[in-house]
């Protein structure tokens, strides 16, 4: 009984949170979801109607799976670059957090890997928010 | 009773008309049971309701907490101000039922308290602020007022109304999906205050700790478990620390709903008080 409790746990530490969203063809699902319910959603909708959205996709793909530590490198402009002048508050913030959250239930991503995503991300608030 | 419908009139309002509601499920805490923000017996540093820094949220609710020998319950409302002010009013019943028989009062004698509360947000963001070590911190107070104030002085309180100040940090490790809240109240009140204020035994105010850890099962669901150390004034009724374990769960950012299983000590003379606690939630 013992040792299929260290098995479990040392494959759950094995398996990254990199690994939890399925690699990089993961990570393209849930940015592709994510973008169609941001333009669902009117809080949203209007940053990203008229934007590059395949453009947007390519660079959150590639910023999650550094965030994610996967074999990636971040090609985009900074946050406080690609968000300055848009107007975004705090209340469009939380909306994209919303969608991304309905796009990796969808794709079926455990609640701790999605959170461990999460709380990379929350930090650049800063660059966004009120900017 | 107008602080109540302030929150179900605000639903009906039309979305589009202000927006409301920003904020992510569940940070806004449940309702306590002194009516404040927080788990069900402890304040958290987090403002009530769904507004943004931008928005105004409010709620309602309604708890009951059922012993086998008494009860007790609580309803109120909170409205959160832009994210950083927290105004809340909250009515306790405690109804005595067979205690009311052991105490002299006649079966079922009911003891009423009111409850103002204010709260408000000084540093740091539980949710926002992932990379830094600094929780979200808050002050707050409490004004009570006990409705039975010859009862309690009977029973050895010093006083039928109490102000509780509390500073709460709220801590959100998203990234190992655990929420942490540490509370220190001053305060002489005696069973929250439904017993009154201070007592023969001590009068004095006094710093108490609160404690909080709940585990983030999904972001409408949370398991957690709360401690809260209390006074102990009044040589008639011995009073003891209390502890729950809750599962609150907000299907939508309109309801929520908390279930928890309550070890109250002793409360009014009756040993080893364990409590079904449910809370019911409405608001935005």
């Amino acid at each position: 009984m013992m040792k299929l409790f260290v098995l479990f746990f040392s494959l759950s530490a094995l398996a990254g949170p990199f690994e939890d969203f399925g690699g990089k063809e993961g990570l393209v699902k849930v940015v592709d979801d994510t973008m169609i319910n941001l333009l669902a959603d009117s809080k949203t909708k209007p940053f990203f109607e008229k934007a590059d959205q395949t453009r947007i996709k390519e660079k959150l793909v590639e910023q999650f799976c550094v965030e994610l530590n996967g074999p990636c490198t971040y090609t985009g402009q900074t946050m406080k670059r690609s968000h300055k002048g848009h107007d975004i508050n705090s209340g469009h913030f939380y909306a994209l957090v919303e969608s991304l959250q309905k796009a990796m239930d969808k794709n079926r991503i455990p609640q701790r890997a999605q959170n461990k995503l999460l709380s990379k991300l929350a930090p650049m608030h800063k660059d966004i928010i009120n900017k | 009773m107008l602080l109540l419908l302030l929150p179900l009139l605000a639903l009906c309002l039309p979305s589009y008309a202000i927006e409301t509601s920003g904020k992510l499920l569940l940070t806004g805490g449940v309702s306590s049971l002194e009516g404040s923000a927080g788990g069900g017996i402890t304040p958290w540093a987090l403002i009530g309701g769904y507004g943004t820094r931008d928005q105004i949220g409010a709620n309602a609710y309604y708890t009951n907490i059922e012993v086998s020998e008494y009860a007790l319950e609580s309803y109120g409302a909170l409205v959160g101000l832009y994210d950083r002010v927290e105004l809340s009013a909250a009515r306790q019943t405690f109804d005595t039922q067979n205690v009311g028989t052991k105490l002299g009062l006649g079966k079922g004698f009911k003891i009423k308290q009111d409850i103002l509360g204010v709260k408000v947000k000084v540093l740091g963001d539980a949710v926002l602020e992932q990379a830094s070590w600094l929780p979200q911190i808050a002050v707050g107070a409490q004004h009570k007022w006990n409705h039975e104030g010859n009862l309690v002085r009977a029973l050895g309180a010093r006083n039928d109304t109490g102000i509780d100040y509390y500073v709460s940090a709220t801590k959100i490790f998203l990234g190992q999906s655990l929420l942490a809240n540490a509370t220190l109240r001053r305060t002489n009140a005696n069973q929250l205050g439904i017993l009154g204020f201070g007592g023969d035994a001590n009068q004095k105010h006094k710093m108490y700790l609160e404690a909080s850890l709940a585990y983030l099962l999904h972001r409408d669901l949370a398991l957690g478990a709360e401690y809260r150390s209390k006074p102990d004034n009044l040589k008639v009724a011995e009073e003891e620390d209390w502890y729950d374990v809750f599962l609150a769960w907000a299907p939508t950012k309109n309801i929520s709903l908390t279930l928890a299983y309550a070890m109250l000590g002793q409360v009014a003379i009756q040993d080893n008080q364990s409590a079904v606690y449910t809370s019911l939630q409405l608001g935005f």
